[in-house]
């Protein structure tokens, strides 16, 4: 499996001034029967799309590719159909507060930063956002910043998934590597423990 | 272990138990953990497979993965209530596991049901392990003294793929619950209290272990509910210690060891619980005896309150939206709010205690005529076991629905979902918008409490009836 490397997200902002947006309004349960990992674009926020001023409604966050959300954001479930359906809108990465760690773990698998700031830096991206929607973010993974026109944040990424990113690698790929130890792992797990034939 | 030695949490013996030894090559790399059990469902594998496949690559241990369909199977028997997409996942699931020789608990075979009821029933879920499914609500394994949490279908794919995970080490966070649980107070209402103190993210980043005496009084239904919920406040995993509770409930079990192995299993299970001079980096302390039936008034389950409360006032922007979504006025006593639905299922409250407890409030007593109520067992074994104790009569003479295992409207992929505008007394675990319906306006809470308000027709407390 090929993946892309990513050093450096930039671009507009879309603002959900939202806290703890649960993946089952990111993406809909009725969307989940599908078996391909591609195509969820179109239901990214399904029934918040209804509500008329919903940011995916305004224009002015056309072609935005960082969301920018309010904390505990990806709570609940463990569907990758979530970061799957914000990649497909064509966002590149999500900054909150805090994420749900399972989200967190599926944005980075599916090439989405998920990038956490303090609340009143999320405020601050948020309110600029909606002031000025045309304002640019460089997300710059190598240094762990967030810059904009007259500030630059810094956030924490785990160096693993820092690794990871830069270098475009399969995760699989990488454990793989370990199958001499997952081998000999495999010889002294105990005996009592079950197996499902 | 020597004096000077700090002891270890259960949580820690487990992580240790399963770290691959060499699985690490560079010092900043996570630890690369072994998984003994894999559980795999319908909505998450898929693209699991499909990528496992696309890469050439096969399943390594496919004699410790198992598969059941339970996220959108029909209730109402057999395939005909399901819509094509429904099908058409369920019939890949069944392709996928004959290919790579993964035992199917498919719809109609009598061991089916929802992956977190069958994996305890069979006795694949024991103390020691470290347990993964595509599903959240993995962390119900966690009741056994078992490592258990839910990843994405990408981590599905690398577990088929290699058996193990990278993970980072997270911080140990001690609930100890202490005192005798009053009268009509359930394990649900443990956890709901437990959610209502920390929020819907205060265990975010940890491993909790549930302790103190409340939770070793707890049956292992309870301890499944309780651990079933540790997500819904954000915790990565909840896990409770095992003891002869945890044994007798597994001793005979179809997969449990037996024999001279039982004996061995027992002697190292015996060693899993948290030393008394460990250290956790956190801990919550709940007093038993101040807890009560609970109802969550919003649109998630932090947003909770005793059923003899009323809807609070608004504090956040969160709070506001959600009382607008589901329509209510602060200040209204819960005890005022109609219901139109009742739903008594889902991987929290499905298991035969659940619907014993649930059936106990009703006594002779019918449904009120304006709510439709659906009783889902958890599993074909639990659906079973009911009859063959009367239960589906019971219900059903009451004027419940008896429906077939799966976890129907606890997220409404089947057609088992509210209208809108409907408002429903769930046993289940989220009270996400929309989540059982889109629309629909969901109160969680425990399987008496969800029975008393189909029989009075809104929301009640159950030590009014009993």
């Amino acid at each position: 499996m090929t993946v892309q490397p990513i050093e450096k997200v930039a671009g507009t902002m879309a603002p959900l001034d939202r806290a703890d947006v649960d993946t089952d309004q990111i993406i809909p349960k009725q969307f989940l029967k599908r078996i391909e990992r591609t195509g969820y674009g179109p239901f990214l926020f399904f029934d918040w799309r209804r509500e008329p001023d919903f940011f995916l409604n305004q224009s002015r966050f056309d072609g935005a590719a960082v969301l920018v959300a309010g904390a505990n954001f990806g709570c609940g479930s463990s569907r990758e159909h979530a970061p799957w359906a914000i990649r497909d809108a064509g966002f590149r990465a999500v900054i909150a507060p805090s994420f749900g760690d399972i989200f967190r773990a599926n944005a980075f698998k599916t090439g989405i930063l998920a990038v956490e700031l303090s609340a009143s830096q999320v405020q601050h991206l948020i309110d600029l956002a909606n002031e000025e929607p045309s304002a640019r973010l460089e997300i710059d993974v190598r240094a762990q910043e967030v810059r904009g026109e007259g500030f630059a944040y810094r956030f924490e990424l785990d160096p693993f998934i820092k690794h990871m990113l830069v270098n475009g690698l399969d995760e699989i790929g990488l454990v793989e590597q370990h199958g001499a130890a997952i081998g000999s792992y495999e010889q002294h797990r105990p005996a009592w423990l079950p197996s499902v034939r | 272990m020597t004096p000077e030695e700090p002891g270890r949490t259960l949580a820690q013996k487990l992580w240790d138990a399963h770290v691959v030894p060499g699985g690490s090559s560079a010092e900043d790399e996570p630890d690369l953990l072994y998984v003994d059990l894999h559980l795999v469902h319908e909505v998450t594998s898929p693209q699991a497979f499909e990528g496992l496949r696309m890469a050439g690559r096969k399943v390594r241990r496919p004699d410790l993965t198992v598969a059941t369909m339970d996220h959108n199977v029909p209730t109402r028997g057999g395939l005909r209530a399901a819509d094509e997409l429904s099908r058409k996942q369920m019939e890949v699931l069944r392709e996928n596991c004959e290919r790579e020789g993964i035992p199917l608990h498919q719809i109609g075979s009598r061991r089916q049901g929802i992956v977190h009821v069958i994996g305890p029933e069979l006795g694949l879920t024991q103390p020691g392990m470290l347990i993964v499914c595509g599903d959240s609500h993995t962390s119900t394994h966690g009741a056994f003294g078992a490592l258990a949490f839910g990843i994405g279908t990408s981590e599905v794919e690398l577990v088929l793929a290699t058996q193990c995970l990278p993970q980072r080490r997270l911080r140990d966070l001690a609930v100890t619950v202490d005192g005798d649980l009053p009268i009509g107070v359930t394990a649900k209402d443990v956890v709901l209290g437990v959610i209502a103190v920390t929020g819907t993210s205060g265990g975010v980043g940890h491993l909790v272990e549930y302790r103190g005496s409340t939770i070793r009084a707890l049956s292992m239904e309870g301890r499944m509910t309780v651990c079933n919920m540790s997500i819904e406040w954000g915790a990565k995993a909840g896990m409770i210690a095992p003891d002869d509770t945890t044994f007798a409930y597994l001793e005979k079990r179809p997969h449990a060891p037996k024999a001279a192995a039982w004996q061995r299993a027992l002697d190292y299970w015996r060693s899993l619980p948290t030393d008394e001079t460990a250290a956790f980096d956190e801990e919550i302390r709940i007093d038993a005896r101040k807890l009560t039936p609970y109802v969550t008034w919003g649109t998630n389950p932090g947003q909770v309150v005793p059923v003899t409360g009323r809807v609070p006032q608004p504090h956040s922007d969160t709070d506001a939206r959600a009382l607008r979504y589901m329509d209510l006025q602060p200040g209204t006593a819960i005890a005022d709010i109609a219901i139109d639905r009742v739903f008594i299922g889902s991987c929290t409250n499905a298991r035969l205690e659940d619907l014993r407890a649930a059936a106990a409030v009703i006594q002779g007593r019918h449904v009120h005529p304006k709510v439709r109520a659906l009783v889902v067992p958890g599993s074909t074994s639990v659906k079973r076991a009911a009859e063959d104790e009367g239960l589906d009569l019971l219900f059903k003479s009451a004027g419940f629905e008896w429906r077939s295992a799966g976890c129907s409207m606890c997220l409404g992929m089947n057609p088992d979902i509210l209208a809108p505008g409907e408002r429903c007394a769930s046993t289940s675990n989220r009270n996400f918008e929309g989540r059982q319906g889109a629309g629909g306006r969901t109160h969680l809470m425990s399987p008496p409490m969800a029975a008393a308000a189909a029989i009075t027709g809104h929301l009640v407390d159950v030590r009014e009836l009993v």
